[in-house]
């Protein structure tokens, strides 16, 4: 099936200016050859809950990041890199299975073939014992990264367990984007919402408005986030925000029924629901196309 | 001159204090308090009903470790320490069902930790 035309119409009437999505699979094959100086694509997986059990939301847990990690490994052509927004891990009280489960998704992800993984965590792997863990085996919580062009920031709205980033981190970005040209092309990475997306369901950052606003001078910025297992699109000014879907189960619309819980397995439709997606970024234009991707159900 | 103006100031502000204090306390004592406990995963009661327009105070009390309470939709939050009173003066103003819910990350079962807020006319 080609719906190459139909999806070009779409990303037409998106309308989120140097920002286009796209559905489904067709068509992202020619994004992916893209390797020149000015461009490149990045895959993001996120929430993979790696420990979770929940047969009734997702009967092939034990599968599903493996699946991903296949999924990706036999992608045409290999991202320039692999980014994990959070949540790698689904929580534990007992610090011995966190560090059990972190491990294990190290090892699961080690399977990447791709060159260059990042990491940041979530309010899963981070927010019980303000990171420690987390740290132990995947690094710093919040760093930047140059990649082609792009400046690439990740903050950390989780070692906290009340979601701030906290005063220290915010003066870290503002000292951070002190270097950087108002024309600049950035990109946030983090795991909450940044704004307000549904307070009533705790998804936003308590002190996220303080980093938008840090933001906001800078002409070419997108955040791309994860935590609410859904793909949603939404600007605050000309901020784009781009949620992933997860990698365990999807949540429902923000505010769509009165109680945030797992949509629940459909055995006609398997893995509905849950995807990955990849990133085809346009340097020059800071112009970013967006696929979503699903898990093969095999 | 200066002194005794910035003395005169004061002496305005510590009684519009006082005036305030004793309205507060007179209001409060005709108000309904709702006492809540919170604990891993519940707030007990999770449904409350109010009547919009009456000022009520909703005490709330965590068991077991810190946890959060928020109610976004009349600007009511506050972390909860264990052992430690937290209370809230507010007035319903608006008729409808609201979430509470626990905001500081206390483990699995964290997400599942709310309640609903009824207010009726």
């Amino acid at each position: 099936m080609d719906n190459k035309i139909d999806r070009r119409q779409f990303l037409k009437l998106t309308g989120l200016g140097g920002v286009v999505f796209a559905s489904g699979l067709s068509g992202w094959a020619n994004a992916a050859k893209k390797s020149g100086q000015d461009e490149f694509y990045f895959v993001q997986l996120s929430d993979t809950h790696w420990g979770f059990n929940g047969p009734k939301v997702n009967p092939d847990a034990a599968n599903t990041l493996k699946k991903a990690v296949a999924a990706v490994n036999a992608l045409e052509q290999a991202p320039d890199f692999v980014v994990f927004t959070g949540d790698l891990t689904h929580t534990t009280d007992d610090p011995k299975l966190r560090r059990a489960r972190m491990a294990e998704f190290r090892d699961i992800v080690s399977a990447l073939k791709t060159k260059e993984v990042r990491f940041m965590a979530g309010e899963h792997d981070a927010s019980l014992d303000r990171g420690e863990a987390y740290q132990e085996f995947f690094g710093k919580l919040h760093y930047t990264f140059d990649h082609k062009g792009v400046h690439f920031i990740v903050l950390d709205n989780v070692s906290d367990p009340g979601a701030s980033l906290g005063e220290a981190q915010l003066a870290w970005l503002k000292q951070d984007l002190k270097q950087m040209r108002r024309d600049a092309p950035i990109v946030v990475l983090t795991h909450r919402p940044l704004f307000d997306l549904y307070p009533q369901w705790d998804w936003a950052t308590r002190d996220g408005a303080a980093a938008i606003a840090l933001l906001m001078p800078y002409k070419n910025v997108t955040v791309f986030y994860g935590h609410i297992h859904q793909e949603h699109h939404h600007k605050t000014g000309h901020i784009a925000h781009h949620a992933a879907q997860s990698l365990i189960f999807p949540l429902p619309a923000p505010g769509s029924v009165p109680k945030r819980a797992a949509l629940p397995w459909d055995p006609d439709q398997p893995y509905k629901g849950i995807g990955f997606r990849s990133v085809e970024a346009d340097v020059k234009d800071a112009y970013y196309k967006i696929a979503e991707l699903p898990v093969p159900k095999g | 001159m200066r002194q005794d103006s910035l003395r005169c100031s004061l002496g305005v502000v510590m009684v519009a204090l006082l005036f305030a204090n004793t309205v507060t306390q007179a209001m409060a004592a005709d108000e309904p308090v709702i006492r809540i406990t919170a604990r891993k995963f519940e707030f007990s009661p999770h449904t409350l009903t109010l009547k919009k327009g009456v000022p009520v105070v909703l005490e709330v009390t965590a068991l077991d470790r810190v946890h959060g309470f928020n109610l976004p939709d009349f600007g009511v939050r506050s972390d909860l320490v264990p052992g430690k009173v937290t209370r809230f003066r507010f007035t319903p103003d608006k008729t409808g069902e609201f979430v509470f819910f626990c905001d500081v990350f206390c483990g699995d079962g964290h997400e599942e930790m709310s309640g609903v807020l009824t207010v009726k006319d």
